[in-house]
């Protein structure tokens, strides 16, 4: 141009929009700027006009429930799914053995629940394939749910779940709880949902500072924390299942069925 | 349903579906307090996890020890201080492995602030508050915003009862506004314990989102020495 050299001006501004441009962020697609058509293009990649997420659970499981006790841990969490205020699915497992050592159960959207379930059954299948006798501790899984979950809420693309983690790690009870952003915390007692209202003061009331509960204790207060809610969630069923976790193994127990009784019904008046 | 080769969603709402719209932030409570002096720094922050009315859990530790003489107070949306955590000490252990060192409290307090600035546009939901040790032995307090801004100073307050704290501490352990004659008097480390505590004492009182207990870190050359002090659960 001038005088016949190429004049490569320096760039002043660069990797950043030009002015009067969108910016594409890094790792997003570029739809028309680049034109390629074999972009790789993840399910979270955004397009032209943005990404559509899940902003909503669907098919929903309700509370879930678990507590420590001396030398292991139970969760419970009843066998309903609904859709809306549907009653849809009334013969559903929520509360799973995940090895002889960790237990879970879940809340939420169950299709979510379903999706990454398919997971963890493929890392027991891989833990079993390796005939090492290792498995998955439930620390492992608590903390590999926390990331999983937190990833899914950085994209905006939530798993809505809840869940309760637990089992024995190294001979000690452990019972933890992580959410669809990604919360996590640990505690003697834990629970999700309604129950957090409901169920959680009824088993606050039995745990005394510094003494554990026995098995039998422990799993009297689920059944009377699975009534209480049964007689207030309208999202809830009269039947719900047990997982156990002790130092014999992992085993799930039930369906069984709360004690209601409707007789004091007639006597409530004034709705 | 495909428009001139883009592709559109449908408007549609699916029947019996709950709608909520969601938020990836969420704020759980807690606070945080840090004074510094000559030898020593004492941090302290109280174990109450909770969102909105409910209380998940009363006995979340949310000071992190980083090194032999740093400590992390980390409160906000907790699972932004889970990812915000892990992700320091992933960072100092490779820190470690190739310098064949401790990071220095100094440089911890730097790179925390580069890794919050690392997600300008999408932060951490946190605010933390830094205490240790410096390469003198003496005694410092870094506090930051969510977005990274770094301060040093002597004696910080932090978290939900934070605008709450800070006045007395400028009171009891700053003397602002004071008349006196020549120096800013030395706060001992008993003091500075005291002090701390008596502040969540406090602070429980009008902020809903502290309470339970207070866990405090005292940092001496010596080590770390952890202690726990019970408040008002309701």
């Amino acid at each position: 141009m001038y005088a016949g050299h190429q004049v490569i001006p320096q760039q002043f501004w660069s990797n950043g929009p030009a002015p009067g441009q969108f910016y594409n962020f890094t790792g997003g697609y570029n739809g028309l700027a680049t034109g390629s058509a074999n972009q790789c293009k993840e399910y979270t990649t955004p397009g032209l006009f943005g990404t559509q997420h899940s902003s909503s659970p669907i098919t929903t499981g309700t509370s879930v429930v678990g507590i420590k006790f001396d030398g292991g841990v139970m969760i419970a969490a009843d066998n309903l799914v609904s859709y809306g205020s549907l009653a849809r699915y009334q013969d559903v497992q929520r509360v799973f053995k995940v090895n002889n050592k960790t237990i879970m159960g879940a809340g939420g959207d169950f299709a979510d629940f379903q999706s990454l379930k398919r997971s963890i059954d493929q890392k027991i299948v891989e833990d079993l394939c390796h005939g090492d006798d290792l498995e998955m501790k439930p620390k492992s899984l608590y903390n590999w749910l926390t990331r999983v979950f937190y990833n899914r809420r950085s994209r905006f693309n939530p798993l809505w779940l809840e869940m309760v983690v637990g089992g024995l790690d190294n001979g000690e009870p452990f019972l933890g709880h992580v959410d669809l952003r990604g919360r996590a915390y640990e505690d003697d007692v834990v629970a999700t949902g309604f129950g957090k209202h409901l169920a959680l003061p009824l088993v606050r009331e039995q745990l005394v500072e510094g003494k554990k509960l026995t098995q039998e204790q422990a799993s009297d207060v689920l059944r009377k924390c699975m009534e209480v809610l049964y007689y207030r969630d309208c999202r809830s069923m009269p039947k719900y299942s047990v997982v156990v976790c002790t130092k014999d193994g992992s085993v799930v127990q039930g369906p069984f069925n709360v004690n209601e009784n409707w007789q004091l019904a007639t006597m409530v008046k004034g709705y | 349903m495909n428009f001139m080769g883009i592709e559109q969603f449908p408007d549609y709402k699916v029947p019996g579906t709950q709608h909520q719209d969601f938020s990836p932030y969420e704020s759980n409570g807690g606070s945080i307090v840090a004074i510094a002096g000559d030898d020593y720094v004492v941090i302290a922050a109280d174990t109450r996890l909770s969102s909105g009315y409910t209380i998940h859990t009363r006995k979340q530790n949310k000071l992190f020890q980083l090194s032999g003489k740093t400590v992390l107070g980390s409160t906000g949306c907790w699972c932004d201080t889970l990812a915000l955590t892990a992700l320091v000490k992933a960072r100092m252990q490779m820190y470690e492995h190739t310098h064949l060192k401790t990071m220095s409290t100094d440089a911890i307090a730097q790179m925390l602030s580069i890794i919050m600035y690392n997600k300008r546009f999408f932060p951490y939901y946190v605010s933390n508050v830094l205490a240790g040790l410096d390469n003198e032995g003496k005694g410092v307090v870094y506090s930051y915003d969510p977005i990274g801004h770094c301060e040093r100073a002597t004696y910080r307050a932090g978290g939900s009862a934070g605008a709450l704290l800070q006045p007395v501490l400028d009171n009891q352990i700053g003397f602002k506004n004071m008349q006196l004659d020549g120096e800013i008097p030395k706060v001992s480390k008993d003091r500075a314990v005291a002090i701390a505590t008596d502040t969540f004492i406090s602070a429980a009182e009008r902020d809903i989102y502290t309470g339970d207990a207070v866990c405090i870190n005292i940092i001496t050359k010596d080590g770390i020495e952890v202690k726990e002090v019970q408040l008002r659960k309701d």
